[in-house]
């Protein structure tokens, strides 16, 4: 292969050219798909009723609350991967070894009890209220 | 760099990415819908013909790509005209774009560019297909659009949780996180005999990978984003090739789905007891790639049967699958791992 930076120009080249084809794909249509936009067409799709409604509008905060969990625990899987690929290396050393095994303990413990603090304060639970109250966890 | 590896690359970009990824996409919806059939004891597809040669109904996917073509690119009052147009072409490039770091065949020569960090290229790359269905749903200015890309959006970063961690076994195991080392470990034998693939020493890990991504990839039972029943979902407003792109994309990220777990848990290229290093070369190699080729079709088949097998979860379920039992299982997982090597 040679030089270090060929896979990453090889990923480049893939990138590129991806981006290409799909843009091709979708500038063929435009040209052999028919332009006709007349205002009832255009309007947003509800089953042919007008739109009852804004589509911008506020949301549910449960979706911010998981996007917010999701940035918590995905990095802590990024903290893992370089451990889980030196691990069977460190446990080669008596000494580096059990000292690798005690940190992974400590950190998942840490992150189970996370989990276990935002489950039992009810963040998990996506129907915690309205039809169905009396707040049972399944 | 010079012109031999320009070409090669060329080649291999479009031999992997746009012959095999999107020509075995869209073989898949016709086997969808065959398969479907099938299932439910009807004939199914039949009808297209090229010069009277129906060929099974295969030829509906090319009939379904020219209707494509020849439709409509309309794009609803109100909409994000940018975002709108940009979001099909966000679904449809990162699951080609992935295919760059899987090994197809031993060394070098088989794969577009190997990187050492394979998997994490892979997550990185993958996790950019969130933003197609999310700004898709979004920009369309439609109420259920809207609400089915904010349930894809939530699934899709739920399910990117624990898919990243019951990963992290293997990595233990073969401590590396490059696709072709991965597979160079699974040639291994355990106790002399048994093949060391990923889903011999990492059972647990397989059962929640496939779970997660097929979560990740909005299908049944987990097709709450689409809920083709009643929300119609985030693509509701296309049509034309940008609709097309949305339902190719699904389709590719199956192969995606099935190349992956046929990389890190079914041994990739290699066929048991043979030429575990990949040095042979001639019909052996070429019989290898045939293996990997193999597996990723029978994965995809094992996809689109669990599609047609098991009935739509509701959504509170499907959140609480992915935070209350897959994320802890995969925590228990690498608890376990880490115990079980420290101990041999």
């Amino acid at each position: 292969m040679g030089a270090d930076y060929l896979p990453y120009v090889a990923i480049v080249l893939t990138i590129v050219l991806s981006i290409g084809l799909v843009g091709v794909i979708l500038v063929v249509n435009a040209l052999l798909g028919p332009k006709d936009l007349s205002g009832a067409k255009s309007e947003s799709f509800e089953c042919g009723n007008p739109p009852a409604d804004t589509s911008r509008k506020r949301f549910s905060v449960k979706f911010y609350v998981v996007a917010i969990f999701f940035v918590v625990f995905d990095i802590e899987a990024v903290f893992l991967f370089p451990w889980a690929v030196m691990y069977r290396d460190l446990l080669k050393s008596p000494v580096y070894g059990s000292i690798a095994l005690a940190e992974v303990l400590v950190f998942t413990g840490v992150l189970a009890v996370g989990l276990w603090y935002v489950w039992k304060k009810g963040a998990l639970d996506w129907a915690f209220d309205g039809a169905r109250s009396g707040g049972t966890d399944d | 760099m010079d012109l031999t590896f320009l070409l090669m690359t060329l080649l291999k970009i479009v031999l992997i990415c746009f012959v095999f990824a999107m020509i075995l996409g869209a073989i898949l919806t016709w086997g969808e819908r065959k398969l479907s059939a099938v299932v439910q004891d009807r004939i199914g597809p039949n009808r297209a013909s090229i010069l009277g040669v129906t060929a099974l109904g295969l030829m509906h996917p090319i009939a379904d790509m020219l209707k494509a073509f020849t439709k409509e690119d309309f794009v609803p009052a109100g909409a994000n005209r940018f975002l709108f147009a940009m979001a099909p072409m966000l679904a449809m490039v990162p699951p080609l774009v992935v295919f760059a770091v899987v090994p197809f065949g031993p060394g070098p020569d088989f794969v577009i560019a190997p990187l050492d960090t394979g998997v994490l290229f892979i997550f990185a790359i993958g996790g950019m297909g969130i933003y197609g269905a999310t700004l898709g749903g979004w920009s369309s200015n439609n109420s259920f659009a809207l609400l089915g890309s904010l349930r894809a959006a939530a699934q899709m970063i739920s399910y990117e949780v624990s898919m990243g961690l019951n990963l992290v076994g293997i990595f233990m195991i073969f401590g590396t996180v490059s696709l072709s080392n991965i597979v160079l470990g699974q040639g291994q034998l355990l106790w002399g005999w048994l093949p060391m693939w990923g889903i011999v020493v990492q059972p647990v890990a397989f059962i929640l990978f496939m779970t997660a991504s097929m979560a990740e990839n909005k299908r049944a039972p987990f097709d709450l984003p689409e809920g083709e029943s009643e929300i119609l979902g985030y693509n509701l407003e296309y049509s034309s090739m940008r609709f097309a792109l949305f339902f190719l994309s699904e389709f590719v990220e199956i192969v995606v789905i099935a190349a992956m777990a046929a990389t890190l848990f079914f041994g990739g290229w290699q066929i048991p007891w043979v030429d575990p290093q990949g040095t042979a070369g001639g019909w052996i190699t070429v019989g290898q790639v045939a293996a990997f080729v193999g597996k990723v079709v029978f994965l995809c088949w094992v996809q689109l049967i669990i599609r047609w097998t098991l009935p739509r979860f509701r959504y509170d379920q499907v959140m609480a699958l992915g935070w209350k039992y897959l994320l802890p299982l995969s925590l228990l997982n690498i608890v376990a791992t880490a115990v079980v090597l420290a101990m041999l």
